[in-house]
């Protein structure tokens, strides 16, 4: 294996351009793993954290910019990030442990592309957008999009993330999101759920996404639960509703984490409370 | 293939060494700088016994690539105490009976020193959490985690004078 440590963008899709064996890297806390279990090295190992556009976490006009290889302690360390979006960067602390999340970025998160990847389906229901770099240039795509398996992206080879662009919430907004796992800390998830909710004046649902983790191949959405909030205040029945939709919509396994009939009944009661966590803070005004 | 040349601060000393692209900073440390104190439990991030600081941040030098260190300032469990004086939180340890084997203890020591650095006087559930990537397999955590809370007792009390 080589290393390089460039320091823009461009040597970044010079340097992939010039080793099909190439392998871009943020903590290396999945990649680093994945080679001890056997998997074989990349030939050249390209560091992104020397690169000022993948590690700066910066609000520009209404729209947060999160470096795809900033570790996630700099965005719980973020007060002002954190009232915008505090179920996303409650998610990137829930990764792993301190040493974790020093290293731990959202884009070996995403890329890793693991089911269970705890900031992936808060990212969805921000409506967050991936900068996505490559030999023909940049393009930004939903982070819904770049999953399509276990392992595996939509992202083409020498394609890398750049950053991520999340929207500052509108008034009256919040989002929210919960695991479960056997234990208190370090462990992955036998369900996520993210929830994002809007608020009328009238304290009505006037807007809804809800998203699961650990229970079908890639994140998933549930738009039936979206259907069943928006439109109306959201009572016991309309919760009844949400966690029938995301109990219908997971698509889960069976391991060692859980039973098929488990994760299903455990993402209805998360979507539930998920969404229930984040109108509280809807209600309290949300992120602005 | 050439090894890489790394320049780097350990500790306070300017250090130099040549390691293997794909060689963990552990293992530079350990079998370049003969320095011993970091330890190996799992290599895959799990247990914390790797545990050291980088540019001030607590990482698991087994999930980190050797190369990376170059133009860092990382601080082992070595470089913790003042001299012939004990950390405070190495004395405490010793004190409450917080190792048994000792396999774990520079891991929870820089750990705690990250936790101490940046909160001065945690509660027992921020000691807990802020330990959770540390694993112990002989003493049952208790003792560590009182050691960690009477230490930061003592620093206060330095403090204050
Ligand atoms: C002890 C431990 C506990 C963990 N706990 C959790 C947990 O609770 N929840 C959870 O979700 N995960 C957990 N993880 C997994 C891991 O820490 C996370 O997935 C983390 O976010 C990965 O980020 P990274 O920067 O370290 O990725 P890396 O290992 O650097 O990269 C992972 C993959 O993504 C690719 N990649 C990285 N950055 C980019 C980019 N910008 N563009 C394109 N591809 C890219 C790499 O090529 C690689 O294939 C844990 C890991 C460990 C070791
Ligand atoms: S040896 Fe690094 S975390 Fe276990
Ligand atoms: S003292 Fe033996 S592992 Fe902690």
């Amino acid at each position: 294996m080589r290393y390089a440590a460039p320091t823009s963008v461009a040597e970044v899709v010079a340097l992939l351009g010039t080793d099909p064996e190439a392998r871009v890297f943020a903590g290396a806390t999945d990649l680093v793993p994945q080679m001890r279990a056997g998997r074989p090295e990349p030939g050249l190992a390209v560091d992104l954290k020397k690169i000022d556009r993948l590690m700066d976490v910066s609000l520009e006009v209404g729209t947060w910019r999160i470096g795809a290889a900033a570790p996630t302690g700099d965005l719980t360390a973020n007060a002002a990030l954190a009232a915008d979006l505090p179920g996303l960067v409650y998610a990137g602390g829930l990764i792993g442990s301190d040493q974790i999340q020093n290293r731990a970025s959202l884009g070996g998160n995403l890329c890793n592309a693991s089911p269970a990847a705890d900031s992936v389906p808060s990212l969805v229901v921000n409506d967050a957008r991936a900068v996505v770099a490559g030999p023909d240039g940049e393009r930004t795509v939903a982070v819904l999009d770049i999953p399509t398996g276990p392992g595996r992206t939509s992202l083409a080879p020498g394609e890398f993330i750049v950053c991520f662009e999340v929207d500052r919430p509108p008034a009256r907004t919040s989002d929210a999101y919960l695991r479960l796992i056997p234990r208190t800390e370090m462990d992955i998830a036998v369900v996520g759920a993210a929830a994002r909710i809007t608020l009328d004046g009238d304290g009505n649902c006037a807007g809804a996404a809800i998203a699961l983790g650990a229970v079908a191949p890639t994140v998933v959405v549930v738009p039936a639960a979206t259907e069943a909030l928006v439109g109306g205040p959201i009572t016991d029945g309309v919760l009844a509703a949400v966690a029938a939709a995301a109990s219908e919509t997971a698509n889960p396994i069976d391991d060692k984490r859980g039973t098929v009939t488990y994760r299903r009944q455990v993402a209805g009661v998360l979507a539930k409370r998920a969404v229930t966590e984040a109108a509280g803070r809807a209600g309290n005004g949300g992120g602005q | 293939m050439s090894r890489i040349h790394v320049s780097c601060n350990i500790n306070g000393d300017d250090a130099e060494f040549l390691c293997d692209a794909g060689e963990s900073l552990l293992d530079a440390l350990r079998d370049e700088m003969r320095l011993m104190g970091a330890k190996e439990g799992c290599g895959t991030g799990d247990c914390g016994a790797c545990s050291i600081l980088m540019d001030g941040r607590l990482q698991c030098s087994c999930l980190m690539f050797a190369p990376e260190a170059d133009g860092a300032t990382i601080v082992t469990v070595e470089g913790i105490a003042a001299g012939d004086n004990l950390h405070p939180l190495q004395q405490c340890f010793l004190e409450g009976a917080a190792l048994q084997c000792g396999i774990c203890t520079p891991g929870f020591l820089v750990a705690a020193k990250a936790l101490l650095d940046r909160n001065p006087d945690p509660t027992e559930t921020e000691v807990r959490y802020a330990l959770a990537g540390n694993l112990c397999r002989c003493t049952g955590y208790d003792k560590i985690i009182r050691s960690v809370l009477d230490a930061a007792d003592r620093m206060k009390e330095e403090v204050a004078g």
